[in-house]
């Protein structure tokens, strides 16, 4: 895979040190890493990871670097990154 | 949902799958008929999917358009009993804001006059307005709480109208366009030819066709005159709930009825029980364009900070637009057809159609000799835009 990655990024999950090759996605470079869920549904609390990967659905919700609601699949990883679990979970405004 | 077939014959063709149609065909359908609905797309495919699901009275001015409003929420509320409810239906009632003084006395006149005619309603002084909505701006003059105000959420609305209507043996088939209308000797239209081969008419054929009605009653040899009014609703992230009431600026009633250059936009803030908020509203006339206006957006985002500053801190998600079937006069049109006999429209409610639907449901059954709707049809006919006859 990522013949075209020249380095590659180090970043995490949750906390958890991860690597994947620069040049994926955000959401590319969890579920490398075996990680296909980082959302749960507001009712039910139902797992979400990447559905349709192509910026549509809304449903790969997640934090990055504290910036709330982004879509794992359109933004570019980059060195450092600190993904978290979605906080848009209906906790208020300013949670 | 699986399309059905396309039948032979049906005593009534609905063309229009939206709220309308869908509202139509399952009252018609219940009292005997027997109705099929043809969509272009399917079900809640066009404006019933692109707007906010209001039911209001607030907006409405004194007189027709005022009853029109009331005589539907009422039946909404039965609607949402005899459906067993599943779509939304929350009577949490809406809160109409002014930014100024001078603002609040035009909304204090109206809101009188609305009173007048039986809308129930209480002038909320600014000092008053924390206890109603905790987090809207300390900068607000006053406002006037509309408790018949409510909401549903409108694609879950036409899916609970498409079971009923199927449950009682209606048919509903998505994917197929009209292309034109038989006429018999007296005018009538006997058969619709669609994509999906022709469909013979007992009785009438519907127009409910939202704002592409116009095109579809030309298609058949009519007239009536609805023009796309585009809107935006910008989604925010799912947030804990804190605006318990829909809230919207008075300049939304005003927007409504003017014919602006350009684009109009008011502050229209909602919760929803999904937690993402729905920020609108705009109006414009730009034909069937879907290209986001980000100047509206920016605008629609300012005014609805500035009356909930803590929206600043939420992320936004995403900015949808639909098509609001605008009359000349901002009424409905609901009766038949000046040219077409049996062809009965029933569209351009703007952007009232999901709370104008059972009422525009009950109009249509009277106009095939149903029951009396409990309110004037007269003053909704397409007639009133017909040109001055000998």
């Amino acid at each position: 895979m990522s013949k075209l990655a020249a380095t590659d990024l180090h970043f995490s999950f949750d906390g958890r040190p991860l690597i994947a090759p620069a040049g994926s996605t955000v959401a590319g470079a969890l579920v490398r890493n075996g990680v296909s869920s980082w959302r749960r549904t507001r009712v039910k609390g139902h797992a979400r990871g990447v559905f349709c990967g192509i910026g549509t659905c809304f449903d790969c919700l997640i934090d990055v670097n504290g910036e709330r609601a982004v879509r794992a699949c359109l933004r570019a990883l980059r060195e450092g990154d600190r993904l978290e679990t979605s906080s848009s979970t209906g906790a208020g405004p300013d949670a | 949902m699986a399309d059905d077939e396309l039948p032979e014959r049906a005593e009534v063709v609905v063309i229009g799958a939206g709220i309308i149609g869908c509202a139509v065909a399952a009252l018609l359908q219940a009292e005997g008929l027997e109705v099929c609905v043809v969509d272009q797309v399917g079900p809640a495919a066009g404006s019933s999917s692109a707007g906010e699901g209001n039911l209001l009275v607030s907006d409405k001015l004194p007189g027709l358009d005022l009853e029109l409003a009331r005589a539907s929420l009422a039946l909404w509320r039965d609607l949402a009993d005899e459906l067993a409810g599943g779509f939304e239906y929350e009577p949490k009632g809406g809160l109409v804001v002014a930014p100024d003084e001078a603002a609040l006395s035009q909304l204090v006149a109206l809101a009188e006059a609305q009173r007048a005619e039986g809308a129930v309603l209480s002038v909320v002084a600014g000092s008053e307005l924390a206890a109603l909505e905790p987090n809207l701006s300390r900068e607000v003059a006053g406002g006037v709480f509309y408790e018949e105000d409510a909401q549903v959420q409108p694609m879950l609305a036409v899916d609970a109208l498409v079971r009923a209507l199927r449950g009682r043996g209606g048919r509903l088939v998505g994917g197929v366009t009209v292309r034109g209308a038989t006429r018999a000797h007296d005018g009538r239209i006997a058969r619709l030819s669609t994509s999906a081969g022709d469909i013979g008419v007992g009785r009438a054929v519907v127009n409910a066709a939202g704002a592409w009605a116009g095109e579809v009653a030309t298609l058949l040899g009519g007239y009536v005159p609805v023009t796309p009014r585009r809107g935006h609703v910008l989604v925010t992230e799912p947030v804990a709930p804190f605006t318990p009431h829909k809230v919207y600026e008075s300049g939304y009633v005003a927007a409504i009825h003017e014919d602006a250059r350009g684009y109009r936009t008011s502050a229209v803030v909602e919760a929803t029980p999904s937690g993402t908020m729905l920020l609108g509203s705009s109006r414009e006339f730009v034909g069937f364009s879907r290209t986001v206006n980000s100047a509206v957006r920016a605008s629609i985002a300012a005014r609805s900070i500035r009356l909930f500053p803590a929206l600043a801190s939420v992320r936004l998600l995403r900015t949808y637009v639909g098509f609001r079937p605008a009359t000349p006069d901002r009424l409905p049109v609901l009766g038949e057809d000046v040219q077409v006999p049996g062809l009965l429209h029933a569209t351009g409610h703007e952007g009232a159609g999901v709370g104008l639907a059972p009422a525009s449901a009950r109009a249509v059954l009277a106009l095939l000799g149903g029951r009396d709707p409990g309110f004037a049809l007269d003053p909704f006919s397409p007639a009133r835009f017909a040109p001055a006859r000998q």
